[in-house]
């Protein structure tokens, strides 16, 4: 059983969300947990772990203030799972292409068919208009080796994508 | 033999930068008996450092030995050492044990040389490189009292997107 309920905040990125995000949260007697923060296409895109003794129905009620300035949606769902839950990856995988729909079902597709368990994702697209590129970066775990994984997607790689396995070596020190 | 108690974050004491080692005696060479013990005893570790059990001298075991297809110098133990070369840049993952349940990527040199003392006060130089470097660098960055979580980059730092040559 937990007791962590997962924050979604999604808008126009300006400074000082997160600040007054998180304050208004602290105000009510939240805990924060894991987050991920990034920009997305020029907008404020944040997943925060919260946890509290309010109900979700309370911390969303404490957020709407600051929600309805910054011109926030919000989002919030009781997960399971907690802290400490950590899976180290073993494999990077980078992908490069001239941007066209269906390179990541596609690549992805190919990783799932291995077991592979995307643990991080992160995509951008770079270039200009007239020729985007699609950058993409995955970290994540699998029990095969890199030339099983590297054969496998070596069909995109006749197909003028870009894509790089590489093992992701823990050192403990 | 002795398991030594090892610092763990927030503790400030990780934070000290540890002096140099003046004697070679048998209480230096008992205490890295103990050390390497330690970090035996844990979670895989490549290395140790002294300070992270407490005590803050220029002391680090490395021992990438374990590792397949891994160039190394085999059980190291390292005192007073100085890194006077380094030469290129790769973005690794690591951990601590001083940092329990985090592992975060770090960027370091992929090849070094390296000037050090044995535990008996002799002088040595090695060149290092890849993964025994970077377990180098991991270890004497505990004796300026800097753990990984000091130089953790960003997921999105762009260096992930380009290929390091040697040259």
């Amino acid at each position: 059983m937990s007791d962590w309920n997962m924050l979604t905040l999604v808008g126009a990125d300006r400074p000082g969300i997160v600040s007054r995000v998180t304050r208004a949260l602290y105000e009510v007697g939240c805990h924060l947990g894991e987050a991920s923060m990034i920009r997305l296409g020029g907008n404020f895109t944040i997943m925060l772990m919260v946890r509290g003794e309010r109900s979700g129905q309370e911390i969303l009620d404490a957020l709407t203030p600051v929600s309805d300035e910054l011109g926030l949606r919000a989002h919030l769902d009781p997960v399971h799972g907690g802290l400490h839950q950590h899976l180290v990856p073993n494999f990077q995988v980078r992908v490069t292409g001239a941007d066209r729909a269906g390179i990541v079902a596609e690549v992805t597709g190919i990783l799932a068919s291995h077991g592979f368990n995307i643990q991080e994702l992160e995509s951008d697209v770079a270039g200009d208009r007239e020729r985007p590129i699609y950058i993409m970066n995955i970290q994540g775990f699998c029990g095969e080796t890199l030339e099983t994984l590297e054969s496998a997607l070596s069909p995109l790689v006749e197909q003028g994508v870009s894509v790089d396995v590489s093992p992701v070596d823990l050192l403990i020190g | 033999m002795a398991i030594l108690e090892i610092l763990k974050l927030p503790d400030p004491r990780l934070k000290q930068v540890s002096a140099p080692v003046e004697r070679f005696d048998d209480e230096l060479r008992a205490f890295i008996a103990d050390l390497e013990d330690t970090r035996r005893d844990g979670p895989a570790a490549v290395g140790i450092a002294a300070p992270q059990v407490g005590r803050f001298q220029r002391i680090v075991i490395v021992d990438v030995s374990g590792r397949p297809k891994t160039p190394n110098h085999g059980y190291l133990v390292l005192v007073n050492p100085e890194i006077v070369h380094w030469e290129g840049y790769a973005i690794g993952r690591e951990g601590c044990l001083s940092v329990p349940d985090y592992t975060g990527n770090v960027i370091r040199a992929t090849s070094l040389r390296l000037k050090t003392r044995d535990p008996d006060g002799r002088e040595h130089e090695f060149a290092m490189e890849g993964y025994e470097a970077r377990a180098v660098q991991h270890e004497l960055d505990h004796l300026d009292g800097l753990l990984f979580v000091d130089r953790v980059v960003s997921r999105r730092t762009d260096l992930y997107r380009r290929k390091v040559y040697k040259i």
